[in-house]
């Protein structure tokens, strides 16, 4: 469909432009403000340059984070993608099932994502949880608030709980879109359940998958709320991850300067990951 | 795979999802001492003291009302601004639109904790600190963008040649857009609401910095449970479910169109 050339649109998009621009740009600028000067009170504060970025660039806690944070987004993705591919072709395609299947799976995700923690905490915890109680009853030494291991592993499995319901849902949409008539000339061709997969779903699921490869890497790289209220980053730091590293920091120790730093190189992490896929996807929109 | 074993594995996804929340309901029924002397898959003295006491509580009940507030809010506020501004993303080119959609998406990324002091300040120096307006604006920072996502998606859906006839036939913009597109998008318009609510419902960071007593919001108030004698797992339990109630029954009515939605309008 050709679109035409309008430039009154414009008028159109002002309201949107206006609204977010109030939330967006200028506490964005203020960031940007703190992360160039050292502030020591309303008048007094100093130009450092670009002091505070080679500060927070070699601090070895924030490596920590962002080593430990790579690898969660990594074992996210990793696990959520396959399987949620694996449960949206396990979903009844229609019949009374699709709606009440629907409805429970996207129930984790509107859950408050504070309440997520609190959920797995009352449920993973060795004295009063469900799973705690059962994991040691039949042996196994679990305790995530004490181990490192259990916390990290009580963390990645919340978050399958939490989010892997979007990707099957996002999934099931695009399976949903697929004619009928391409399964029946499969059947006819004699086609294998895995040629169907790789060569007509596989096909079709490409576009959602990327939405959600790109919803899942940039929820995940700013979890917040889910860790802290579940393992408050411990043991250790076992579980502290960037958000948590940079809250502790502005709000907790009140060092300005690095947290606007810190913040604008986490923020640009995310943007640079967002414009690849952002280009990518406006590539296949072209083609398809 | 064979359909038995496809709708097993299904079922034991759903019974691992549903699982904690049992747990969870389980445990707001339950007295504390059960809860801490006890491990019981059903409550052996069943009790909704927890319930009574959340509704009863000046310091519980406000909180849902609160939190129920600014959703609404934010909502109507992404609707308004996004239905004209998604519209002209879908239908016209205008100088550096994809830059500025892109833009408006970085705004989704950027994650809440760079922003916490800024909105802060910002708030406090325009006096809307501690009000239901401050969370709903703050919140507009990603429901907007995704609200104009998904209705660009569902937009671009409808064919060109019914905005055009509907000129032909005299029809001015505002009238051709409220009586004849808005009813076609219907179920887009329905699904971007929900996806406003719901990532204003779970948001808890920038609720928790913008708030302090009057508009506090009930995640906030939840965290605050510790007591002197410890957590009150029972009443922590209790406030938990009821802030599921609230989306479990918005996906209620938006079950028909919600594979969709999740797809952004996209298939």
């Amino acid at each position: 469909m050709e679109k035409r050339e309008y430039q009154w649109a414009w008028l159109m998009v002002l309201p949107v432009v206006l609204v977010v621009a109030f939330s967006a740009i200028m506490p964005l600028m203020t960031v940007v403000n703190y992360s160039l000067q050292d502030i020591f009170g309303p008048n007094s504060r100093f130009f450092v340059g670009t002091a505070w970025f080679t500060e927070v660039l070699r601090d070895p806690a924030l490596h920590g984070a962002l080593i430990r944070q790579l690898l969660f987004s990594a074992a996210v993705l990793l696990i959520q993608i396959p399987l949620g591919v694996g449960l949206a072709l396990c979903l009844p395609k229609k019949g009374p099932w699709v709606s009440v299947s629907l409805v429970l799976l996207a129930l984790p995700l509107l859950v408050p994502w504070n309440v997520v923690g609190t959920i797995w905490q009352v449920f993973s915890r060795p004295d009063v949880g469900f799973a705690g109680v059962i994991l040691n009853g039949i042996g196994f030494d679990y305790n995530y608030t004490g181990d490192s291991l259990d916390a990290w592993l009580t963390v990645l499995v919340m978050d399958v709980w939490h989010w892997t319901s979007l990707v099957i849902l996002l999934c099931y949409a695009g399976l949903q879109a697929i004619p009928d008539a391409f399964y029946q000339a499969a059947r006819i061709d004699g086609a294998s359940r895995w040629a169907v997969f790789r060569f007509i779903e596989l096909p079709k699921l490409k576009g959602v998958l990327l939405i959600a490869v790109l919803l899942r890497f940039i929820f995940s790289f700013r979890i917040y709320a889910e860790p802290f209220v579940l393992t408050g980053g411990g043991p250790g730091n076992a579980t502290t991850f960037l958000s948590q590293s940079l809250t502790t920091m502005a709000v907790g120790q009140f060092d300005l300067g690095p947290a606007a730093a810190f913040s604008l190189i986490y923020f640009l992490i995310i943007l640079l990951f967002s414009y690849v896929f952002y280009l990518t996807i406006l590539n296949m929109d072209r083609e398809g | 795979m064979g359909s038995k074993r496809r709708y097993i594995f299904l079922a034991a996804w759903l019974i691992f999802l549903m699982l904690p929340i049992y747990w969870l309901l389980m445990m707001s029924l339950k007295t504390n001492q059960e809860i801490l002397s006890t491990f019981t898959l059903w409550p052996e003295n069943l009790t909704v003291a927890n319930y009574v006491k959340i509704f009863t509580d000046p310091t519980w009940f406000p909180g849902y009302i609160n939190s129920t507030l600014y959703v609404a809010m934010n909502v109507v506020i992404s609707l308004t601004v996004a239905l004209p501004a998604a519209y002209a993303f879908s239908r016209y080119n205008f100088l550096g639109d994809k830059h500025l959609f892109f833009w408006l998406l970085t705004n989704i990324m950027a994650p809440p904790a760079v922003f916490l002091l800024p909105f802060f300040e910002l708030y406090q120096s325009v006096g809307l600190y501690d009000t239901h307006i401050a969370v709903a604006l703050a919140h507009t920072l990603f429901t907007v963008p995704l609200a104009v996502w998904i209705l660009e998606g569902f937009m671009s859906g409808v064919p060109k040649e019914i905005d055009e006839t509907a000129y032909l036939d005299g029809y001015s913009w505002p009238r051709f857009f409220i009586t004849i597109f808005l009813p076609l998008i219907r179920s887009g318009v329905g699904v971007t609401a929900f996806f406003c609510f719901m990532f204003s419902w779970v948001e808890l960071l920038l609720a928790r910095t913008l708030t302090s007593v009057e508009a506090k919001p009930i995640a906030v108030t939840m965290t605050r449970t510790v007591s002197a004698s410890g957590l009150d797992w029972g009443l922590l339990a209790t406030a938990g479910i009821l802030t599921l109630v609230p989306g479990a029954l918005v996906i209620w009515f938006v079950r028909k169109h919600i594979a969709r939605g999740f797809a952004l309008g996209r298939v």
